[in-house]
């Protein structure tokens, strides 16, 4: 393998764990309430923007980053109680419009909080390439994998293994059955939108580093992590993780090979292939139901 | 136990229940028969939460649940068995069983789940398998040791025999009685009168929305209009 094929397929799938993460955030949300929901990209943003002013502030890093989760968490918390919890019982093209207007006002919010300038926070250890094939990788890569790799397993464990996680999945399935066996849906749709807004920031505090954070990251970012779980299947995890590896390794291709002037085009084609000849995605559950 | 006074439901502006009166006692089996669209669902529905009451009361041992939320009167013991079943179709049977005591905690109901499956053989043996993949009368039967996993002290029960062959019929009514036997109090809606009828204490007959017939299964079983009505004699 080429040393250049080899560093172009690294810095894919840095930035495609970080899609995959954003990806998990859509579906989570889209399992517990059929939504899409479009603010994803602006937990990302508070994530990134919130850790490099606390930085900057003068906090330690570790303590910046835990605020900065807690931080976005309580912003997707309060998204669901005061706009969707709000519209109960509206249609979910209702609820997702409600989620393009959260996302634009955060957005509006944050260049008021903050400002329209780039920030960059400083990688979380160093910044010496590390020699690989040939190939350099980032330290700060290595952390964008490394806790990926955690929060998938995690996120496993949680939903394979915890009757909480699996009252999660009980609900997007069967809600009715859901409520009668005594889950209580209101407040899994609150923790969906807690957790999703944990992973986005997350996401968004790793990447930082790399692609510099500014009010309107998460325009971008969402939209790529949205590609990511369509090409994967809406709702699915794995194919979460699938999809947004494999956005960001065509990404990384296609910059390196053909043009990075086409690098975002990527992300576009794939959600009109995929809609045109799998709308269900590459991973999407098979439907095994009698009646 | 259940004491359900003058209760009203609505879709929209038309009356679904218009104003039931329903005593269930501790230990009984009473049965609700009525034509489709009578309001035989709604009425489960109103009594589990998951279909608001817009009038009347409805105590379950002398507290007003009328409108208390759904996952609290699973909590006290009110448990439904839905019409259609509703299994998880794409987690596995023992998922199934393990959220049907979701209120409970996992430890609490290791030792439920092994009576469930002494109960049920057949779930034992496709624990593993997808509930989307069972059969419609393996189905009912993971419906009813979901419900029994939560420990009910009043088993709601609607329609448990629908769309089944008629052996398989026979054997969730004897599974009905043998969660009687255990000194279960359940309320039994079911399309199949007869067999509902045979099986029940007591029994009510619902026309559009309002109880106009209460006795004994078997002085109903016995009632002329009854007969003709719902036993197509």
């Amino acid at each position: 393998m080429s040393a250049e094929l080899t560093q172009f397929l690294l810095t894919g799938i840095t930035i495609g764990a970080i899609y995959a993460l954003v990806a998990l955030g859509f579906s989570i949300i889209y399992n517990a309430s059929q939504v899409i929901n479009f603010a994803q990209g602006e937990f990302v943003m508070i994530g990134g923007m919130t850790t490099v002013s606390l930085v900057d502030g003068g906090m330690p890093l570790p303590l910046a980053i835990a605020l900065a989760v807690v931080v976005a968490a309580a912003v997707g918390l309060l998204l669901e109680k005061l706009a969707i919890e709000r519209a109960r019982g509206a249609s979910v093209v209702t609820l997702i419009i409600i989620t393009i207007g959260a996302s634009i006002f955060l957005r509006g919010l944050a260049q008021l909080v903050w400002d329209k300038n780039f920030h960059a926070l400083r990688p979380f250890t160093g910044s010496t390439p590390i020699a690989v094939f040939g190939a350099t990788i980032l330290p700060q890569s290595l952390w964008v994998l490394g806790v990926t790799v955690l929060i998938v397993a995690a996120l496993g464990w949680f939903f394979g293994r915890t009757l909480l996680g699996k009252g999660m999945l009980a609900t997007s399935h069967n809600r009715l059955a859901a409520e009668l066996v005594g889950v209580r849906v209101k407040g899994m749709l609150l923790l969906a939108f807690g957790l999703s807004a944990a992973l986005g920031a997350i996401a968004g505090i790793l990447t930082a580093p790399i692609t510099i954070t500014s009010y309107d990251v998460g325009v971008m970012l969402g939209l790529k992590g949205f590609a990511a779980a369509i090409l994967g299947g809406l709702g699915s995890g794995v194919g979460a993780v699938a999809g947004g590896l494999a956005l960001g390794i065509l990404e990384s291709l296609g910059a390196g090979f053909v043009s990075s002037a086409y690098k975002d085009v990527i992300a576009f084609v794939i959600i009109l292939a995929v809609l045109f000849f799998r709308p269900s995605g590459l991973f999407a559950r098979r439907s095994a139901e009698r009646v | 136990m259940l004491e359900v006074r003058g209760l009203t439901s609505h879709y929209g502006r038309i009356p679904a229940l218009k104003g039931i009166d329903v005593d269930v006692r501790e230990g009984e089996l009473v049965a609700l028969v009525g034509a489709n669209g009578a309001g035989k669902t709604t009425l489960l529905r109103t009594l589990s939460g998951v279909q608001p009451a817009t009038g009347g009361h409805v105590r379950f041992d002398g507290a007003d649940v009328t409108h208390a939320a759904p996952d609290r009167r699973v909590g006290l013991g009110i448990v439904q068995v839905p019409e259609g079943r509703q299994v998880f179709a794409p987690l596995t049977v023992e998922d199934n069983l393990r959220l049907g005591a979701y209120r409970r905690g996992g430890k609490a109901a290791a030792a439920t789940l092994e009576r469930i499956y002494a109960m049920f053989p057949r779930l034992r043996e496709r624990r593993a398998s997808l509930a989307g993949t069972l059969s419609g009368g393996e189905q009912q039967m993971l419906a009813m040791g979901r419900a029994v996993m939560a420990q009910p002290r009043l088993l709601l029960l609607d329609e448990p025999s629908m769309g089944l062959a008629p052996l398989l019929v026979q054997e969730v009514f004897a599974y009905v009685r043998r969660l009687k036997e255990e000194g279960r109090t359940i309320f039994l809606v079911d399309q199949n009168a007869r067999a509902a009828l045979s099986v029940a204490d007591r029994a009510y007959v619902l026309e559009t929305g309002q109880v106009v017939l209460a006795g004994t299964g078997a002085e109903l079983a016995a009632n002329p209009q009854v007969q003709q009505a719902y036993l197509g004699l």
